[in-house]
Formats: structure tokens, sequence, C-alpha cells
């Protein structure tokens, strides 16, 4: 509710109106083309490996999922709907360690093959159980599953070890592309990089390399009516001034990543209502990693003194204006129900008081306390201007008003992923989280100390022991209570990491573009078959 | 042997006359070079008194006057963290000379010795040396400069290391066609027939003789230095923020190009005269060392 | 002639050789690869045996000497194997960016010609006149603005000024299509990043032909003809002009050949797909394989384009005589 009431506010301000409500009254008109434009560059077309965006957008209209996020209610965190499946999503039997799908009968694969029950097993065989020698990006949200198997041709069966709130969500990822089992198996686990063949509601037509991706619509897609468009094309267009120039010369409709807000307000200035603004919390945030290798960061009163010295609430007002951040929140999504209130974690976790002025004196007695009144550094950060740089550079004029000096040393991607796991060699790192279906469970084991993408390098029992009971937590009332105790082990007691800010996702498109609700995720709702254009 | 003497000696150009005798008359002559010197001594003013011009901190930021347009208060605004423009400005200066001199120097001084080494000791050396010459010619500056900075970081002073490599190689090769045609002069016969040593001859002989190609190359670089670290912010490979350079600025700045311009155009602009201005004044520089030119003026 | 030009045939070799080893060793002395950026590169979950298997099935974890060994193989074998982020062929992906890049380097060179020469000529001839002053101020001004931001300027300048004659925005196409197939299209698409690229590269190109001209000016057969009472217009077209032309020709086969492998700036800017944004995307990706294919393009295109140069001179220059 309380990011609901942001964005009227917003619109209050800016003046726009929100698709929201209109939508919903007008009849959808069938035909167009509708021009995306991409931000980054298609790998290979493997949702199993794949992890970009750039393959999302232009890709997974093409293909169709298990279950999916309900693109008509795609900001609510919890609402999960059928799409290769029938009914509604299953609830986990046996004490929610079996969860039975039954698949749809009406679903052909473009090259006619009909789709059954053995196909979406080939292909979850392929996420959680790869044969030796095959990549699976995902196959760790999946330790749960004990097997797969279909009784009948349209039924579907996964057990599991012990029940886990993980399980459901991970499967209505957008990136478990359902593959036809025949392709498998004639053309080895490959042949899905580079070669296309799907049940989605586009057809491929064809990708110039470095140019864009077209498809066409399906004419035997399964949910009947749609899709409305006649078809779309995704162009590739690495630069934001591109992509932000070609919606307003109108040579694109919409970009589904998100615009910085200036780029917004210049949109809405220059086109007045032929530009539609939706807005959301984004199920991403920017971390400050300290490497507590490296004195004096091994130290928790130092950690959590750079804690207290970011004002997040100011930064919230002022940031939100140049960056695409905004929420203040802790380490679970700000709008999904595990998700600590601001007043709770003001009450109870380092740098989220309201009182700035405390949190910079506290920040400076724990500094004074461990011997480093004067401390400077380097912060380590990833040549990506939003909202990397921007952050960084507002965190270290925060630490310069604690009397904190630091540097800042920014990497291109690759090697700056390289400095994070391999190398180990910075004081202090921007560092990120950033998922597709909010999965907090799932979401927040970035935070431990064993996982591979937590930087921090360091040991406890007591947070791997939390996260475990939680992982097998039945009861939203003790997922909350387990949440809530690692929550404050991490950002308090042991000040691991420190969260900045949950990004902003601001996604101006042309007012034509209708049927497309914004999600907490660029990687959501991409299938494209409910948009249409009302030209 | 009065002829072996080097071609600029005691602030004097052959001609006989001073050099402030020329600079007078350079301003006349040209008038396109002298603007050019005012701007580079603008800039170099504002470089060394920078703390003393600008009236606020340029790195500090705040954020209850973002985005301001320019004021009494803020002469060219403020950008996105709130800071002064007009702050950043002068002190990116600094940045930006420093940049300029010290890739320009190092590098035109490194391919001078390389240059006339190769061209002076000739055969295998000088083929081998070419060759190599042609790699670094050859290869696309961005792998050069993306190895340089991911390897040690992004500090001002990497930054010109990444800039200065590819110069060597550019100044070398000039001056080596220079220093070719000077080996064949007869005093330097004379001098290696006295038995003078290698380096003595390369110093005193040769070296004196290509300052022309040398000086050219040393202008030319200056300005192009600063428009190469402009290129390497816009690929995020340039110097990082909070440091006041123009270029970085001028890429933050890109972002607000149409809601608040000042941010991109103040730094545009500062890049602009000050690489037009090493331009006219290296052409000046040229067209007074260049003796063909010369004579016929 | 023939064992000058087999002699510099075969100086050709150790550049190439010389740069292969360079990228190759720059490469591998970045961290990271793309095996950390496409299991890892997004901020969600990151699973190290994933990665250790992607680095398994690229060769990434063969010792240097086995992976030069490869890179060497494929180059003589004139197989270029798969970028390691698309997982399609080389070629393949470098044959359809081929052609943008040509294009807008003929387009550019053409426009730095037309605004190189006559400048260039008036100039030498009206040496320190005003109007000699404001043309070498225009030329240097292109090269003092940087590239990038003379390209955002001039989308936004079309987007305002055209909305506000014409009432519509226009952008020019941010998406390919070949001149051959529609012409309007592409070359609304690509005249302004020539016109951007073009009048940069002509200020090198005016000074040169401007100081070509005033040396040859200044040669024996001019002053011959001019005291033999030609007009001056004469003497310019059709005494010194040939003549100027040599080092013209070479300053701008040079910067053709810069262009084709130089245009990393202005490719990212107006969202051409060729060469120098697929270079910038590889470098990015750390797709070892694609950069090193297109670095050697790069080397090959700039040392061809020297031997051609060379060669030319020989030709056209009769003062030039190769043993």
């Amino acid at each position: 509710m309380k990011s609901h009431g942001l964005k009227l506010a917003v619109a209050a301000t800016v003046g726009l109106a929100f698709t929201a409500g209109a939508a919903v009254a007008d009849t959808p008109k069938s035909g167009g083309t509708l021009n995306i434009v991409v931000g980054s560059k298609i790998p290979s077309y493997d949702g199993h490996i794949e992890s970009t965006f750039g393959m999302i957008h232009p890709i997974r209209p093409f293909y169709s999922t298990l279950i999916r996020v309900n693109p008509d209610n795609p900001s609510s965190p919890v609402d999960f709907v059928c799409d290769l499946c029938e009914g509604s999503v299953p609830a986990g039997a046996e004490g929610g360690t079996k969860f039975t799908f039954k698949i749809r009968k009406d679903v052909k694969f473009h090259d006619g093959t009909p789709l059954t029950a053995a196909d979406v097993k080939a292909t979850y065989d392929k996420i959680v159980f790869p044969p030796e020698g095959v990549a699976s990006s995902r196959k760790a949200y999946f330790k749960a599953v004990d097997s797969i198997t279909t009784p009948d041709d349209y039924t579907l069966v996964f057990k599991l070890k012990h029940p886990t709130a993980t399980f459901i969500p991970a499967v209505a990822m957008p990136f478990n592309f359902v593959y036809a089992k025949k392709d498998l198996d004639a053309n080895g686990y490959n042949w899905h990089q580079r070669n296309i063949n799907g049940t989605g509601a586009f057809t491929f037509v064809e990708h110039v390399a470095g140019s864009h991706v077209s498809g066409k619509k399906y004419a035997g897609y399964h949910h009947k009516g749609r899709p409305y468009l006649d078809g779309y094309k995704a162009i590739s267009a690495p630069k934001m001034n591109v992509r932000l120039q070609a919606i307003r010369g109108g040579r694109a409709d919409i970009e589904f990543r998100g615009f910085p807000p200036k780029a917004r307000d210049d949109l809405v200035k220059a086109l007045g209502d032929k530009i539609t603004v939706q807005e959301s919390d984004w199920n991403c945030v920017l971390l400050l990693t300290p490497n507590h290798e490296v004195k004096p960061f091994d130290d928790p009163r130092v950690r959590r003194a750079l804690s207290l010295a970011v004002n997040r609430y100011e930064g919230s007002k002022y940031l939100s204006r140049i960056a695409i951040v905004k929420t203040v929140g802790g380490v679970v999504f700000p709008a999904h129900p595990l998700a600590t209130s601001i007043e709770d974690l003001g009450k109870t976790v380092a740098g989220y008081n309201t009182d700035h002025a405390a949190n910079i004196k506290e920040a400076k007695r724990l500094l004074k306390e461990a011997g480093h009144p004067n401390l400077s550094f380097t912060l380590h950060n990833r040549g990506v201007d939003q909202p990397y740089r921007v952050v960084g550079t507002w965190a270290i004029d925060q630490w310069k008003k604690a009397g904190i000096t630091v540097k800042q040393w920014v990497q291109p991607t690759s090697p700056f992923y390289a400095t994070l796991r391999k190398k180990g060699d910075f004081d202090v790192s921007i560092d990120f989280n950033c998922q597709a279906v909010v999965n907090p469970i799932a979401d927040i084991s970035k935070f431990l100390p064993t996982a591979g993408n937590n930087y921090a390098n360091f040991a406890d029992t007591e947070l791997e022991s939390t996260y475990d009971a939680l992982l097998k937590a039945g009861d939203e009332g003790s997922q909350k209570a387990l949440v809530r105790k690692y929550e404050k082990r991490v950002l308090n007691d042991l000040a691991s990491q420190a969260i900045t800010l949950w990004w902003y996702k601001i996604n101006p498109h042309r007012s034509y573009v209708k049927g497309w609700k914004i999600a907490p995720s660029h990687y959501l709702n991409q299938a494209l078959d409910n948009i249409w254009l009302d030209k | 042997m009065t002829t072996a003497e080097p071609f600029i000696e005691n602030n004097k150009i052959p001609d006989g006359k001073p050099l402030s005798v020329r600079f007078g008359r350079m301003v006349r002559a040209q008038p396109l070079g002298a603007a050019g010197a005012f701007v580079v001594l603008l800039m170099i003013f504002a470089a060394i008194f920078a703390e003393y011009i600008t009236p606020y901190d340029p790195e500090n930021s705040s954020y209850e006057f973002m985005l301001v347009g320019p004021s009494a208060d803020f002469l060219m605004g403020t950008d996105q963290f709130g800071r002064d423009i007009f702050s950043r400005v002068i002190f990116g200066a600094r940045t930006a000379l420093m940049v300029g001199f010290i890739c320009a120097i190092i590098g035109s001084s490194i391919g001078l010795v390389i240059g006339v080494g190769s061209a002076y000791f000739g055969g295998r050396i000088d083929l081998y040396v070419q060759r190599v010459i042609d790699i670094f010619m050859a290869f696309p500056l961005i792998i050069m400069a993306l190895a340089i900075i991911s390897i040690f970081g992004n500090g001002t002073d990497k930054v010109i290391i990444a800039i200065t490599i590819p110069f060597i190689p550019r100044c070398a090769r000039v001056v080596r066609s220079s220093a070719l045609a000077v080996r064949e002069m007869p005093y330097v016969d004379a001098a290696r027939s006295i038995g003078y040593s290698h380096i003595r001859i390369i110093m005193r002989h040769i070296a004196p003789n290509v300052m022309a190609p040398f000086l050219i190359m040393l202008t030319a670089f200056l300005g192009e230095a600063i428009l190469l670290e402009a290129s390497l912010s816009f690929l995020g490979l340039g110097v990082q923020e909070p440091t006041p350079a123009w270029g970085l600025m001028l890429q933050g700045g890109t972002e607000y190009a149409e809601s608040a311009p000042w941010v991109a155009i103040w730094p545009g602009l500062a890049i602009t005269i000050a690489v037009f201005g090493f331009n006219l004044f290296g052409d000046a520089v040229r067209d007074i060392l260049d003796p063909r030119l010369r004579a016929n003026s | 002639m023939y064992s000058y030009l087999i002699r510099r045939i075969f100086m050709l070799l150790p550049t190439l050789f010389g740069a292969a080893i360079l990228v190759f060793v720059l490469l591998r002395l970045v961290p990271g690869d793309v095996c950390d950026l496409k299991f890892g590169g997004e901020g969600g979950y990151v699973d190290p045996e994933q990665i250790k298997m992607c680095r398994e099935m690229l060769g990434l974890e063969n010792p240097m000497y086995v992976q030069f060994y490869e890179y060497m193989k494929g180059f003589l074998t004139l197989d270029l194997g798969v970028s390691m982020w698309t997982t399609k062929p080389v070629t393949e992906e470098i044959a359809g960016r081929f052609q943008i890049s040509v294009e807008i380097a003929i387009l550019a060179t053409i426009t730095s010609i037309f605004i190189a020469l006559p400048l260039g000529i008036i100039s030498a001839v009206r040496r320190n006149t005003w109007t000699d002053y404001v043309i070498r101020g225009i030329s240097i001004s292109g090269i003092a603005i940087p590239s990038f931001w003379l390209g955002i300027l001039i989308l936004l300048g079309l987007l305002i000024f055209t909305q506000k004659y014409f009432g519509e925005p226009w952008m020019p196409p941010v998406d390919y299509k070949s001149l051959f197939d529609d012409p309007a299209y592409n070359l609304s698409q690509m005249v302004w990043p020539a016109l951007a690229t073009g009048f940069r590269y002509s200020a090198v190109a005016t000074r040169m032909t401007r100081s070509a001209m005033l040396e040859v000016l200044r040669e024996d057969y001019v002053r011959t003809a001019r005291a033999k009472g030609l007009i001056e217009k004469v003497i310019v077209n059709r005494h010194a002009l040939k003549n100027a032309m040599l080092p013209v020709i070479t300053i701008i086969g040079m910067e053709f050949a810069f262009l084709m492998g130089g245009l990393v700036v202005t490719e990212q800017v107006f969202n051409l797909n060729g060469l120098g944004k697929l270079l910038v995307e590889s470098v990015e990706q750390a797709d070892f394989t694609m950069t090193q294919a297109l670095v050697m393009l790069a080397v090959a295109i700039f040392v061809v384009a020297n031997f051609v140069v060379d060669v030319m001179y020989a030709v056209l220059d009769p003062r030039i005589r190769y043993g």
C-alpha cells in the first residue's frame, strides 16, 4: 500500500495519468508492431543459462513458462497464475512437499509439435538436474526438489525434500522457458543457445546480430484471442540517451528496464499526454560491502559506523531525483509481506534512525573507540552510471560529512566482478542484489557468508542456522520472526553489509501502448501477449 | 662546424632575434596563435590560482541546491549533486592541464628518444623498432586503455599512462623521418669521424635539429590528451568522481542535456575552448618552427 | 618495383604477429572473464560451480600456452572460432557489422573531402588574411568539440527543431536497413554521423591541403607559371593542385583506415551497429575470441592502408624510386 501512495504522490506532482485504472475499461484492439528499445546485449538464447534482461526482453515472448507472475497484477509479489498449466497454481500437498500441475492440452510448439507433460519434465530436468557438463544458472533455486515425474501425459509432479516457501516463486522465474523434449533429445542440450522453438505468443522472425530481434504473432497461441500485436521488434540500443530519444522521436514505443527521473521529466515535458509513466518499487538493492579481511573492516564498530554515516532518508528524497533509487528498506523487498517496516528498522538497526545527527555522533564515537577517528579508504564501484556511480558518489559525500575520506575506484563490469570474487583486494565495494521474481527467502541468501555472491569474506554460524530454519519454515508467522532475526544479525550486530536504497523503476512509454503493467522487476511480465496499441 | 650547433640556443631562433621580439612579431603575424596562447595562459592561471578564484569547494555537495541554474550565487549553476559548476570548471583546468602537459611532454619525449635512436642506428634496429611502432600505432586505443585502467585502477595518474602510450609511437614515427634526413648531413658524418660517442652525436647533433617536428607533435598532443580524457570518460574509463575533471563532468551532464543544460554546456565549452586554444597555439608554433614555411613569410 | 612490393608485404607479417601477441596478453591481464558475467553479472544468485564449468567449456581453464596455441592455430587456418558471448561464429557476427562501418567510413570520408579541399585551397591562396583565419578557426573547432557531445547535441537539436517547426519530434532511425533495400531510410540514419565525423576529420585534411598547397605554390614551376602571366586561378587549378594532392591523399587514406577501426564513440552515440560498437561491447563482455578477431581486423586494415598509400606514392610520384 505504501508504494501505491508514493505513486499517487508522483502522479499528482508531475501531473501524469497512470494507466492502471483506465486500461481495464478499454477493449483491446488487434494489430500493429511494438518497437522496444533494449539497453543490453543478447548473449545466447538459452534462458536456462543466461541471466540478463538483454536476453529476456527480446527472447521471452517466444516462450511460455509453467506458471508466471499474474500479467494483470504484476505489482503483487505473491500473485502467480498458470501459463502452461490449467486452473490455479497448486498449493503444496503432503505438508507442502508435493506439487501437482495439470498441463494444458491445447498447446503446440511453433513447429507444430503438441506440448505434453514430458516436455515440461524434460525442461525442468535440464534446469534442476543438468547432466555433467551442462550449465544451469538457476539449479540452486531448486535444491529442495527431490523428483519430477509425469504420472500421465498431462500431469507433472514435483516432490520436495522438505516444504519451502521458495519453490513456487522459483518456478515462476521468467528464465524457465519450456522446451520441446524432442528438440533436446534430437539436438542436444546446446541447441537452444542458437535456435528457438517455443510455445510463446510470438514466433521468431529474425535476429540481426547487434541490431534487433523481431517476432510475429503466433496464431496457435494457447491464451485464446492473444496476442493482440501483429508482431514486435526489439532494437538494441546500449546508450541510455539513444533509448530515451528513440521514444521521443517515435522510433520506439517503450523501454522495459527503466529511465532515470530526469529522463522521464524531459519526455513528459516534450510530449505531454502522449507519454504515460508507470513507476514501481524495484526488486534490486544497492549494498555497501566491506571486505572483512582488510583492516580495519574486520572491526564491526567500523562497519557499523559506515552504515550510520549514510543518511538514507535524505538520500531517498534527493537521490530519487537523479537516480533510479528511492525506497528505504531492510534486506527484504519493501513491498513484500515479509518486509520489516521502517519504524521497526529505526528501532532495531543502526543507520535507520531518523535523527541523523545522532547517527553521525554515534558513528564518530564508534570510529574513535575503534582507533580510527580519521578513517580513509577506497570505494570500489561498477562502471555503470545508473545507479552505481551516482549512489557511489553520494555515499562518498555522506562519509565525508562524517569525517571519513573516501576515494572512488571504478571498474568495468567484468574486472569489477573479478575483484569481488577472485582477487578480493578492495576495502569497501558497492554491491547489489537484484532478482527477478520477488522471492524474499531465496533472495536474502545473498547475505549468507557461504553464498556464492557474498563478497564480504567472513563466517558466521548463527546466520547459517537461522537461514536454514527459515528455508524450511512453513507458516508466515515463523518466517517473519526468522527474517527479523536474520536481518538484525546482518545489518546491525555484524553490520556485515549495509543497505543503501532500493531501486525505483520508472517506465515512461508512448500512451498508445496499452495493457502492459509495470512489475517490480525488469525481468517480469515480458511475454507481451497482453499488450495492444491504441492507435 | 658552427652548423653542428643546436638549432635553438640561448632563447634565440637562428635568425638572431631574441624570443621576445619574435613574440611581438608573432602576435601581429599570427593573431590566431596569439589567441591560442592567451587561452593557454588563462588556463594556466586558473589552474594555479584555483583555490583563490573559486567561491566553493568543488567536491562539496549540498543537496538543497541540486541542478540550480546559473545565478549570482552559482555563476554557472550547480550539478546533479548540488556542487558549484564554476568551481569545478576552474579546478577542472588543473586536471586538464596536468593530463595535457604530462601526457604530451612524456609521450613526445619518449617518442623523440626512440625516433632519433631508431633513425641514427638504422639497419636492423630501425627495422625492428619500426615494426613495434607499427603495432602500437595500429592497435585500438580502447583495448590499451581498458587494460591499463583495469589492471592499475583509474586515478588521474593511470588515465595519464593510458593516454601517453599511444602518443609515443606517433611522435617517434614523425621524428624518425626528420632524423633520417639529418643523419645524412655532413656535420653528422664529421662528428662521427672525429669519434664522438653515439650518445653525444644523438644529443648534440641530431636531436636539436629535429626539434621542429618534436615541438609540433608536442603541442598537438596537448589538446588531444584533453579530448582523449573526455572520450575515456564517455566509455567509463576516465578520471572518477568526485575529482573535478571536464570529461567526467560532461559525461555525467549529458543525462541533463535538456532539463539542466548548464551541467553539460560549461565543461563542454571548457574542453572545446581549451583544445581550440592549444591547437591555434600549436599551429603558430609550427609556422614559426617550420623553416620552409618561414623562409617565405 | 616488384621486389619492393614483396619486401613490403613481408614486413606486414611481423606487425600482425606482434599485434596478435599484444592483444592476447592484454586481454588476459585484465581480471575477469565472460563466465563471471554470464553466471553472475546481474546481481542474482551465483553458483561458483557453474562459473567453473563455463570456463572449462570455453577453454579458459587451460594453461596460457595452450590457449595461445589454439588462438594462433585458428588464425592460420582462418577459423576464428565462436563468440564467447553469443556462441555464434565470429565471422558471422563481424560480417553484418562490416558493411555498416564501411558505409559510414566512406560517407564520412566523402564529407571530409568536400569540406577540406575547397577550404584548404582557399586558405592557402589567401594565406594570412581574415578568410584564412576564419577557415582555420572553423576547421580547428571540428577537432576541439568532444565527439560524443557533438553527437548528443545533434540528436537533441534535431528533436527540438523538428518538434518546433513540424509539430512532431523526429529522430534518425535507430535500427539499420541496408542502402540497397531502403536508401532513404538508410541515408536518413547515416547522414548525421557522417556529417559529425566528416566535419571532425576534415580538420586534419584541411590543414594538410593548406600546407601542401603553400609548399607547392612556392615551387619553381609555379613561379614560372606566374612569370608567364598565367592567371592565378589557372595556376592554382592546373599546376599547384595536382601536385599538392599526394600528401592530401595520404592523410585521407590513413583517415579512412582509422575510421574503419576507430568509430568507437560515434557509433555508440548514434546507435550504429558497426565494428566500433561491437568492439566496445566485446571488450565489456570480456569476449576474448571476438575482441581478438576485431583487433586483428583493425590492425590489418591499418597496415594494409599504410601499404597502399606507400605503393600509391611510388606509382604517383616519379621522384620516388625503389630498387
